[in-house]
């Protein structure tokens, strides 16, 4: 893939709509209409600020790549989507060019389509299965699901159609959502839809979890995420910020003294992992949840008005091969760094990172490093970064996952000079919920066990998300909320 | 938004502040601290011990010292204003049993997060004995609270300009020499004093508790900013401490650590007093 501008793309856009009109396509036309790349800001400029990089399909895109979709009976992508969205349908309407009728198909399943259709690993999930890039035998040529969806949801933003779902009368029965991430938004507005008392509890002073101290603003604008919270607050939800349970509140005292019914734990998997090598407490070590806190939640990235500091770093090593490894990097870039390096110890084909974000990082110009891995951190003066030790890896058999695993080349290290160094390998759970409630089981990598239905071991206790799952995406965090919500107003009806 | 109730100056740099805060009043220990952030959009999260807390009132107590733009900003607050967000109780709060006789060092500002740790020891039933150590009299705060717990108070300042003109660590090696030699100790203050009040009681092999104060971000775990090495191992100072074993904390490299953001933070420093000076000279009404 390399940078096509956008007028570019408009223009043999419309040129293809032209082509289109009054056409009856058959499926073999269908599979030879151009798939429609994503316009976005130049690389060159782009990377020196926070907009957002992808800026979304004109309207003549959406039409040709709603057209590429064979409306297959079976519609396999319905089940790749971990909520089930009815794909062919709002397909269907988008070609059309009802877009409202489209987001309300969208609407029925899933809350946050502005959200997913933006940071959803649709590769692997509704494009995985998609006939269309089956036929065409790759699934990067499948019907760009994700972008339609963000297309309509957009739209609607655009032209103030903003719709606040119906709550039913008030049933005087209160529930406490611990975390407001995705899961959690998703099951305060399933349970405050049965009228029930919502109350949603933040322990950092914004709501929208990853979403707003993760996933940086040149890949979801936080001004979509705070709209989300205000539609939730329009449907009554009573949102607390600075409220940490376990300590500002615990669990059983929310249920025995406060007079919840029914709790929904959503706080996630924040806990940064280290590789515990030497080195790693050195000045210019940071976990990847903390730079990205520092430039997302506390805006270092506007030098002139936060007071939060961030590190000037020249020469940047990111650890890793996630999503989250990208956004670090990428962001790394657009505070000053003159040079950032991505460190990943299998090949590229193995990285778990979106295909389109290591494009872009490319494009960016970040250099990736694979077959890589650091053995040790070295220290300069005063017990800063001066580089790494890194050894060569190559890989062998296949894992229990099925990916071959990387085994280290002997006495292959050699150093490599950086004055930062970002750990991007990964979070585990935050154990502060399980120590601070007893009665709570946990698993051995200290996630939260739920049943099918998001049922823990303690009564009236529902739990969902990356607590439950480990760290995964956005929208298998909605469709556990989805059902932990279920159960919820199971429970209350009774 | 937390509402302001009541604010005293100590000495120079040194503030006292009571604001509304009913959760954390009702939840917090000794031992325990707070995060919090002047402005939602811009300001930035700092960490400060909990003083004091009445559950009755909903109040909690801080005491701070001006060091930077944001606690001269919270020193520019006056009663009726309000802090945007304050986040706490945090941390584990401080472990409280009857020692025997225990040895509390406060140094500066230190003394401050020293106080309900003292007065839980003393209820407990604890012999407690109070070093206080300040730069000079000036500094010295927060004594005639101290007088009510201790069984024994010791005040040291650098210049000699009030009690004895010694470090903390020469009463604190005095009372370790004493027979019996105390049970416990421990020591709050900047981390260089933490480190050598630690390095003092190594040798008698009297347990050494100490508050680590560390640049936090978000102060829930989440991030790592505040990581310490202790016995070798890497901790969490916002969840798995404040408190650790004086004994086993890599002080040098915490120290070091403490430095990360230095010039930055001289560089806000100076900015922030320019502005005040404008303020105060009335230049920015021209």
């Amino acid at each position: 893939m390399s940078y096509i501008p956008a007028d570019k793309l408009h223009e043999e856009a419309i040129k293809t709509v032209k082509e289109l009109e009054g056409k009856e396509l058959k499926p073999k036309d269908r599979l030879s209409l151009p798939r429609q790349e994503m316009p976005s800001q130049d690389p060159e400029v782009r990377k020196k600020n926070m907009n957002e990089v992808a800026l979304g399909y004109f309207e003549e895109q959406v039409k040709i790549e709603a057209e590429r979709c064979l409306q297959c009976k079976t519609a396999p992508c319905i089940s790749g989507c971990p909520v089930q969205i009815d794909i062919p349908g709002f397909i269907k309407t988008a070609a059309e060019g009802d877009y409202e009728k489209s987001l309300s198909i969208i609407k029925r399943t899933s809350l946050l389509p502005a959200i997913c259709g933006r940071v959803c690993p649709q590769e692997v999930q509704c494009q995985l299965p998609c006939t269309v890039g089956k036929s065409l035998k790759d699934v990067d040529l499948a019907v760009s699901i994700g972008r339609i969806e963000r297309f309509v949801a957009d739209w609607a933003d655009a032209k103030g159609k903003k719709t606040v779902p119906q709550v039913k009368p008030e049933t005087g029965k209160k529930v406490a959502i611990i975390g407001s991430g995705p899961a959690s938004i998703t099951v305060a507005a399933d349970v405050r839809r049965e009228g029930h008392e919502v109350h949603m509890f933040e322990a950092f002073h914004k709501p929208g979890g990853v979403m707003v101290y993760g996933i940086p603003e040149f890949r979801l604008p936080k001004r979509i995420v705070a709209d989300e919270i205000e539609a939730l607050k329009e449907m009554g939800v009573k949102l607390e910020t600075n409220f940490l349970v376990g300590r500002t509140r615990k669990i059983q005292d929310l249920i025995d003294k406060d007079g919840f019914e029914a709790v929904f734990i959503g706080t996630g998997a924040g806990l940064p992992k280290f590789m515990n090598i030497e080195g790693e407490n050195l000045i210019g070590v940071f976990s990847a949840n903390e730079y990205l806190t520092r430039v997302n939640l506390m805006r270092a990235y506007d030098k002139e008005r936060s007071a939060t500091p961030i590190y000037q770093a020249k020469k940047v090593a990111v650890l890793g091969g996630g999503n989250v490894a990208m956004d670090a990097a990428r962001s790394a870039l657009r505070m000053g760094a003159a040079e950032v390096h991505v460190l990943y110890r299998r090949t590229e084909k193995e990285m778990p990172a979106r295909v389109e974000e290591v494009a872009h990082a490319k494009e960016e110009g970040i250099t990736f490093h694979f077959l890589r891995s650091p053995k040790r951190i070295l220290e300069g003066e005063k017990g800063r970064v001066r580089g790494l030790e890194v050894l060569k890896y190559e890989l062998g058999e296949p894992d229990d996952s099925g990916r071959r695993r990387p085994v280290e080349v002997k006495n292959s290290n050699y150093e490599m000079e950086f004055d930062t160094v970002i750990v991007a390998i990964g979070n585990n759970s935050n154990p502060l919920i399980e120590k601070t409630t007893p009665g709570l089981d946990t698993n051995k990598w200290g996630n939260i066990v739920a049943d099918e239905n998001g049922k823990t071991s303690m009564e009236r206790v529902f739990a969902g998300g990356d607590i439950v799952l480990g760290a995964a995406t956005v929208i298998l965090a909605m469709g556990e909320g989805r059902k932990a919500a279920q159960s919820i107003n199971e429970l209350l009806s009774k | 938004m937390k509402k302001i109730l009541a604010k005293e100056q100590l000495s120079e740099e040194v503030f006292r502040m009571k604001f509304e805060a009913p959760h954390i009043a009702r939840e917090r220990k000794a031992g325990q601290f707070i995060i919090i952030q002047l402005d939602s959009e811009f300001g930035e999260r700092i960490p400060l011990t909990i003083a004091d807390a009445d559950p009755d009132e909903g109040s909690v107590t801080i005491i701070f010292q001006t060091v930077g733009r944001t606690t001269h900003l919270l020193a520019d607050l006056e009663v009726g204003d309000h802090i945007a967000n304050v986040l706490g109780p945090l941390g584990h709060p401080t472990h409280i049993d009857n020692f025997g006789t225990v040895v509390c060092v406060g140094g500066g500002i230190g003394v401050a997060p020293m106080h309900p740790i003292a007065q839980a020891l003393k209820a407990a039933g604890n012999r407690v004995i109070i070093i206080m150590g300040a730069r000079n009299r000036d500094l010295i705060i927060m004594e005639d609270e101290m007088k009510k717990i201790a069984d024994e108070l010791i005040i040291c300042t650098d210049d000699g300009s009030y009690g004895r003109k010694d470090l903390v660590t020469v009463p604190l090696k005095e009372i370790c020499e004493r027979d019996p030699k105390p049970d416990m100790a421990v020591a709050i203050g900047p981390p260089i004093m933490m480190k050598f009040c630690a390095e003092t009681t190594r040798p008698y092999e009297v347990h050494t508790v100490v508050s680590l104060n560390t640049i936090m971000v978000d102060g829930t775990g989440m991030c790592g900013g505040c990581r310490v090495t202790v016995g070798g191992e890497t901790k969490f100072v916002c969840v798995d401490g404040p408190e650790f074993d004086g004994h086993k904390v890599d002080f040098d490299n915490m120290m070091l650590r403490l430095g990360s953001y230095k010039e930055q933070e001289t560089l806000d420093h100076e900015q922030c007093h320019l502005e005040m000076e404008i303020k105060e000279r009335g230049l920015d009404k021209e």
